[in-house]
């Protein structure tokens, strides 16, 4: 591995980002559907006991379950089956630079650009709070963890869609595989549990069980690691039942394992590869 | 004599059930350009893919300056040209370039020079999806130069290229040559490759049917030289009953004769004097020699 490498391919890929205006589209996105959450969400919510920017942060946690994921998986799908099909994966592969490399290279520059999206987006949202309302500080860091998940959980789908990508037949097949892994993990996975959840009621398995499957999944990780972190944000999503069976470290600890092990999956299939 | 630059030992590379190399042997020392023909289909890329490592061999064994196909070790000494080369359309030919130039190790600050080697300087901060095909070409020989190669892998290099630029590009590989590196040309182009390489190897259907200097293959090939003889008007019949060859075109007769018969048909013709009008002969050219061994029967 040397870092001047994956430089390199961080680099132009970051060129590339920029202009085939993902960065702009997923910048505007977010903003977009941030603002919507927190004027939607500014009504008086005194009852609750939570500020203005805590109710955003609970929404826009759940908005960024659906919606990180999936432009994570819309950068990450092309970029190899991408290069293989246009011809250009050979001539990158005669030079002395790794797969690996490549993938980190391009895993940089596409989490700098999520990065960035996430920023702007929840920042105006904090911003628009700051100007309407108090802000006290636990929404404050409530914000800032809602930035720094949604990036981790960005970089998860970032490694599953290249694992795709190296996997899949060509770029149709790898967008068709995306589209699947997002519903699977941000839809079809939690419409499981919850079925078999109301089937099972009160027994061993809804107590005991059913938390840590569904930590295994990085969207709920991501949502557990914002709730149980924020008791604020827990009262104002209502979701503090699940994160008070788990121990403190299980949702993190899943969210930060899974962008390891869709990157090394991602690496192997790429391996694989003859251009 | 310096070990060679590349080595091919009995590769072989199976594809379903056909096989596309068949235990091919070859080498190539520093600073030969060798040049590698065959039909269609015959495993000239595939040659290069596996020299490249892209592809596994089934059997034999490849070593590009003593190391394995694909190490990093064979990477940094190798440079390749594609057959039909891509980029993204998106960046510059100068980012491009510059990002080649990185993951080679090189400062990107030479590109602009390399730019300008190939003639890209005006379009250099363009877009590359605004390149013409022959541009595009010449961007991948630009890349092809970054670093210092040992061995050079040119496939199909000067499709798309008008004239002079082809002519440029033999220039850059002649001194590329000049410079050390071995270099491998696939090719379709036999007059080109006839003047400007030093070695001539022949594939068909996977096997490798020919590898030497041209001499050295007119001489085994033992192809006839052809004469055409054009006679005074009237005196065709004549000719062609004297000297036993066709009639073409109304008043000229053409004879094929072996190498070493050729001073004697001479002195046959300048007997039959002011009958013959004009003489002219013509050896074997590369397209005879080409056809020779890739339909010669194995
Ligand atoms: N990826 C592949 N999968 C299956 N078969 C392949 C593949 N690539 C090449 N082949 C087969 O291998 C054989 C050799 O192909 P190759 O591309 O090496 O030919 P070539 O000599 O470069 O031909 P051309 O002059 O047309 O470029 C052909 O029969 C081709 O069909
Ligand atoms: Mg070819």
């Amino acid at each position: 591995m040397s870092a001047r490498r994956i430089l390199a391919v961080a680099r132009a890929e970051a060129i590339l980002v920029r202009r085939n205006r993902w960065l702009v589209m997923a910048t505007l996105i977010m903003v977009l559907f941030a603002l919507a959450l927190s004027l939607a969400g500014s009504a008086p919510t005194g009852e609750l006991g939570a500020d203005m920017l805590t109710v955003s942060v609970a929404s826009m946690t759940t908005l960024s379950v659906y919606l990180v994921p999936l432009l994570a998986l819309l950068i990450g799908f092309d970029a190899i089956a991408g290069e293989r099909e246009r011809g250009s994966l050979g001539l990158l592969l005669s030079y002395p630079v790794g797969r690996g490399e490549i993938l980190l290279g391009k895993a940089l520059a596409h989490t700098g650009a999520l990065a960035v999206a996430c920023t702007i987006g929840f920042g105006v949202s904090g911003v628009l709070a700051f100007a309407i309302s108090d802000v006290s500080e636990a929404a404050l860091i409530a914000l800032m963890r809602l930035v720094a998940t949604s990036v981790l959980l960005g970089t998860v789908f970032l490694g599953l869609g290249y694992l795709l990508s190296a996997g899949a037949a060509g770029p149709g097949a790898a967008a068709g595989l995306a589209a699947g892994v997002w519903l699977v993990f941000v839809v079809l996975y939690d419409l499981g549990l919850l079925a078999v959840v109301v089937i099972d009621g009160d027994g061993a398995f809804s107590r005991h069980v059913f938390p840590w499957v569904m930590t295994a999944n990085p969207a709920d990780a991501f949502r557990l690691w914002n709730i149980a972190a924020s008791d604020t944000v827990a009262i104002a999503s209502g979701m503090g039942g699940a994160a008070d069976a788990l121990p403190r470290w299980a949702a993190p600890a899943s969210l930060i394992s899974w962008p390891v092990i869709a990157f090394l999956a991602a690496r192997a299939a790429f391996r694989r590869i003859e251009p | 004599m310096s070990d060679p630059v590349l080595v091919l030992d009995n590769a072989t590379k199976r594809r379903g059930s056909a096989t596309v190399l068949s235990e091919i042997s070859l080498d190539l020392t520093a600073g030969t350009r060798l040049a590698l023909l065959g039909h269609n289909g015959a495993g000239k890329s595939t040659l290069i893919k596996a020299v490249l490592g892209l592809t596994r061999l089934d059997a034999g064994r490849i070593t590009v300056c003593g190391a394995a196909p694909g190490s990093a070790a064979a990477r940094a000494d190798v440079a390749y040209l594609p057959e039909a080369v891509a980029f993204h359309g998106a960046l510059t030919g100068r980012e491009q370039l510059a990002f080649f130039a990185r993951l080679a190790g090189e400062a990107p600050k030479r590109c602009g020079t390399l730019l300008d080697q190939v003639g890209l300087a005006a379009a250099a901060d363009r877009r590359i999806a605004t390149y013409s095909k022959g541009m595009r070409q010449r961007l991948g020989l630009a890349q092809a130069l970054l670093g210092r190669p040992r061995l050079v892998l040119l496939d199909e290099p000067t499709s798309g290229l008008d004239p002079v630029s082809r002519f440029d590009l033999y220039r850059i590989i002649d001194g590329m040559a000049a410079a050390g590196a071995a270099v491998l040309i696939a090719s379709h182009a036999l007059t080109e490759v006839e003047a400007r390489t030093d070695r001539i190897a022949i594939l068909r259907d996977g096997r490798l049917v020919a590898d030497d200097t041209l001499a050295a293959l007119t001489r085994a090939a033992a192809l006839p030289i052809r004469l055409r003889i054009r006679a005074r008007a009237g005196a065709a019949e004549r000719v062609a009953e004297a000297l036993g060859g066709t009639r073409v075109n109304g008043a000229s007769v053409e004879l094929c004769c072996p190498a070493d018969e050729k001073m004697a048909a001479l002195a046959r013709i300048t007997g039959l004097g002011v009958a013959v009008e004009d003489l002219e002969v013509t050896p074997p050219g590369l397209e005879d020699l080409y056809r020779y061994y890739s339909k010669e029967a194995v």
